[in-house]
C-alpha cells in the first residue's frame, strides 16, 4: 500500500509535513537531513527539487533552490541519494518541484526512478489539474505515485470538489492568498477560509501549508484540518545551523510537543 | 492553420502551466477577454486611444536609399513612430481598458529593457490606476533613464533580487505579487508569453500592426500581401503582430530575426530556437534555453529587450511547422545595422529593430520583392549602447 495511504488511514490528527530543498544547505546533507524529519516525530517529508525558477515560492525558499543549485544538485544526483533511503527512512516520501527539470529528466524515466527509490507521491505546483489529466495522471498512476494539488482561499467551491474529486493521496491547502514564506499570525479571514473547507467534507485528507511556522501556527492549523506542512520556517531553521540534526530534532518537537 | 486550440495551445506550445493560487485570475482573464474586447464599447475606446493617444496608424514608409542599398523594394513599418517609442504601447493600452472592464484597481508589470515597464505607466497614469513595476536589479542599473521615465509618469519600481536579477527573474516576480494580490490586480504581460490567454490576447492587440500594413501596402502596391515580412523576436509580439493577419497567407513569408549575441556558439546568445528545447517557463510550453538538468539558462544580447531566454508558444509553433525562417543575428551585425539604417534613411533604430535591418543580410530575395521590415522601436533608449559600442 502506498505509504501516504497508510498514514493517513492510521492518522488523523496533528500530521506534520516537513518540506526541504535538496542540496541546502550543502549538496550532501540530503539523507542526513531525511533522518532527523524522522527521528523527530515529523510524519511526511517532501523533498524539494530545486528549480531556477520558483515563481511560487517567496525568498527563503528562493535562496535555498539558488544555493542548492549552485552547490550542484540536479534530479541526477537527487536520485543516487535517494536509492538507499529506504534503509533507514520508512516515512512517506514526496517530491515537491517545478515541471520543468522533470520534462527534462523525461516524465516515464522520472517516474520509474521515483518507484525505485521508494518515493510516494508528488507535488508540482505548476502542473494544473487539466494538464495533469491530459497528459500525466495515466504514468504517475502507473507507478504508484499521488498527485498533491493545491487549493487557496480563492478557489471556488466547484473547483475544490473537482480536485478532490480527481485527488489522491491529499489536498494541499495554501493558507492564505500567497506565495511561500512564514507569516506572523493567521487571520480570521483564514480561518473562515479553514472552517468553510472544514465543512465540505472532503473524501481526501487536507494539510495546511505556508506560513506555518511553529507550535502554535501547527496548532491552529490542526484545529481546521489533518495537519500541517512547514517550508520556509525550516529551511531558516537549518540554514545556519552548525549541528544539523540536533537543530533538526529540537525544532521539530517544539513545533509537535 | 495559425490557429490556437481551445485549450490554448498553437500545436505543442502554450497551455496554462500555473499554480492553483493563480487558476481563478486566468480563468477571469480566459472567459472574459474575448467577449470585452469584441464589445463595441471596448472598441471605441481602444480605436480612439490608438488614434489619439499612440498616433496610429503608424506610416508604412518606402525606404528608398535602403531599397536601392539591398534590391527590393523596402517598407518600413514605423512602430517607432508610437507614443512611448515603442509597438509596447499598443499593447498596453488593450490591457488597460480590459483590466478596468473587469474592476481591477492595480496594475502590475515585468520589464527587461523599460520600454514595456515605460508603455506600463504611461497608460496607468492616463487611467489613473496604481502601477508597479517589477525589473531586475541589473537591468535598473543598466537601464537609468527609462527607470526615471517610470518614475515620472508615477510608477513604482521594484527591483527583482532573486536569480540573474533580469527579465526573466522580474517575470517571476511580477507572477508572484499577482500570486499575493488575486482580487484586485491585473498583470500586464509585455510580450506573446506566460499562461494562455496571454499570448493569444497580446498578439491580438498587436495584431493591429499588420491590420494597418494590409490597408497601406494596398494602397502603395496593389496588393495587400508582401513578399515577406521581417521582425525581431525577443518574447516576439512585435513580430506576432506583424505576422498575424498573414499567418494563414502562405505566399507571404515571415522572417522572425533572434538576437545571437556574441555569436550562437559563444554561450552568450539568446537565439532561442537553435539553443532551445521544449520546456515550461512563465506559464507555456514553449522553446526555452536550459541546461540538460531542466534549469533556464541566462541569455545574452546587446539589446535588453531581446535578452529572454524564451519566445512566445506561437513562434516556437511558427518555428517547429517550418512556417516562419528564423535567422540569428549577433550584436555586432546588428549595431551595424542600426548606423546602416540612421546614414541610409534618417531613423535611428532601437537595437531590437536593428536586428530585423540584418537579417536582409542573410535570407534569400528576388530584386523586385516587396519586404516589410517592422521597425519595432526607436533608438533613443539605446543611445548609451550606441556610444558605448561606438564604431559610427
Ligand atoms: C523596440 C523593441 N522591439 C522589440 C522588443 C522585443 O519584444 P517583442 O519580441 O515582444 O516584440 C522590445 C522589448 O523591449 C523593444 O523595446
Amino acid at each position: 500500500m502506498n505509504r501516504i495511504d497508510q498514514l493517513f488511514q492510521q492518522k488523523k490528527q496533528r500530521v506534520l509535513s516537513i518540506y526541504f530543498t535538496a542540496g541546502f544547505p550543502r549538496l550532501e546533507d540530503t539523507l542526513p537531513i531525511m533522518e532527523a524529519i524522522q527521528a523527530a516525530g515529523a510524519d511526511i517529508i517532501e523533498v524539494g527539487v530545486p528549480y531556477s525558477d520558483p515563481i511560487a515560492d517567496g525568498p527563503t525558499i528562493q535562496e535555498s533552490n539558488m544555493v542548492a543549485l549552485q552547490n550542484g544538485m540536479s534530479l541526477k544526483k537527487l536520485f543516487s541519494q535517494l536509492e538507499k533511503m529506504r534503509e533507514t527512512v520508512q516515512v512517506p516520501v514526496i517530491l515537491m518541484g517545478y515541471l520543468n527539470p522533470i520534462i527534462q529528466f523525461g516524465i516515464e524515466d522520472f517516474c520509474k526512478k521515483c518507484q525505485a527509490v521508494g518515493v510516494d507521491g508528488l507535488i508540482l505546483p505548476d502542473l494544473p489539474m487539466q494538464q495533469y489529466l491530459d497528459d500525466y495522471k495515466e504514468m504517475f498512476d502507473q507507478y504508484g505515485l499521488r498527485n498533491t494539488f493545491l487549493i487557496s482561499p480563492q478557489t471556488s467551491a466547484a473547483r475544490i470538489r473537482e480536485i478532490d474529486e480527481k485527488s489522491n493521496g491529499f489536498i494541499y491547502m495554501v493558507s492564505s492568498h500567497s506565495i511561500t514564506g512564514a507569516k506572523a499570525d493567521i487571520s480570521g479571514e483564514q480561518i473562515e477560509y479553514f472552517n468553510r473547507v472544514k465543512s465540505m467534507e472532503l473524501k481526501n485528507p487536507r494539510l495546511i501549508g505556508f506560513g506555518i511556522s511553529d507550535n502554535s501556527t501547527f496548532n491552529t492549523a490542526c484545529t481546521y484540518s489533518h495537519g500541517a506542512i512547514i517550508g520556509s520556517a525550516f529551511i531558516k531553521t537549518i540554514k545556519n545551523s552548525q549541528n544539523l540534526s540536533a537543530d533538526i530534532i529540537s525544532y521539530i518537537r517544539s513545533v509537535i510537543q | 492553420m495559425i490557429q490556437i486550440d481551445e485549450k490554448g495551445f498553437y500545436g505543442k506550445f502554450g497551455g496554462a502551466y500555473i499554480p492553483e493560487m493563480l487558476h481563478p485570475n486566468i480563468e477571469e482573464l480566459r472567459e472574459n477577454w474575448e467577449q470585452i474586447v469584441a464589445s463595441p464599447d471596448f472598441q471605441e475606446e481602444f480605436q480612439m486611444l490608438l488614434r489619439d493617444f499612440v498616433g496610429r496608424p503608424t506610416p508604412l514608409y518606402f525606404a528608398s536609399r535602403l531599397s536601392e542599398k539591398h534590391g527590393a523594394k523596402i517598407y518600413l513599418k514605423r512602430e517607432d513612430l508610437c507614443h512611448t517609442g515603442a509597438h509596447k504601447v499598443n499593447n498596453t493600452v488593450g490591457q488597460i481598458i480590459l483590466a478596468k472592464k473587469l474592476g481591477k484597481k492595480r496594475i502590475i508589470a515585468e520589464t527587461g529593457a523599460g520600454q514595456h515597464g515605460v508603455a506600463t505607466a504611461t497608460v496607468c497614469a492616463l487611467m489613473g490606476m496604481d502601477c508597479t513595476v517589477y525589473m531586475g536589479a541589473l537591468d535598473i542599473q543598466r537601464q537609468r533613464p527609462n527607470v526615471e521615465r517610470m518614475k515620472i509618469l508615477g510608477a513604482k519600481v521594484v527591483p527583482a533580487t532573486s536569480g540573474s536579477q533580469t527579465l526573466k527573474d522580474a517575470t517571476n516576480e511580477a507572477m508572484r505579487q499577482w500570486i499575493n494580490n488575486p482580487v484586485d490586480t491585473h498583470y500586464i504581460i509585455g510580450s506573446v508569453v506566460g499562461p494562455h490567454p496571454y499570448p493569444e490576447m497580446v498578439a491580438r492587440f498587436q495584431s493591429v500592426i499588420s491590420q494597418e500594413i494590409k490597408t497601406q501596402l494596398l494602397e502603395k502596391e496593389g496588393t495587400p500581401n508582401p513578399d515577406i515580412v521581417i521582425a525581431c523576436v525577443g518574447g516576439g509580439s512585435n513580430a506576432a503582430g506583424a505576422f498575424y493577419h498573414y499567418y494563414n497567407v502562405p505566399q507571404v513569408r515571415l522572417v522572425a530575426a533572434e538576437a545571437a549575441g556574441l555569436g550562437i556558439n559563444s554561450g552568450k546568445s539568446a537565439a532561442t530556437t537553435v539553443l532551445g528545447t521544449p520546456g515550461v517557463l512563465h506559464g507555456s510550453k514553449t522553446l526555452l534555453m536550459q541546461t540538460e538538468d531542466g534549469q533556464v539558462v541566462e541569455p545574452h544580447s546587446i539589446s535588453a529587450g531581446l535578452d529572454y531566454p524564451g519566445i512566445g508558444p506561437v513562434h516556437a509553433h511558427l518555428h517547429d511547422i517550418g512556417r516562419a525562417e528564423f535567422v540569428a543575428v549577433e550584436d555586432e551585425d546588428a549595431m551595424k545595422a542600426g548606423i546602416e539604417l540612421s546614414r541610409l534613411e534618417g531613423i535611428i533604430p532601437a537595437i531590437e529593430s536593428a536586428h530585423a535591418i540584418h537579417a536582409l543580410n542573410m535570407i534569400q530575395y528576388q530584386k523586385d520583392d516587396v519586404i516589410v521590415i517592422n521597425l519595432s522601436g526607436r533608438g533613443d533608449k539605446d543611445l548609451e549602447t550606441y556610444i558605448k559600442w561606438g564604431g559610427y
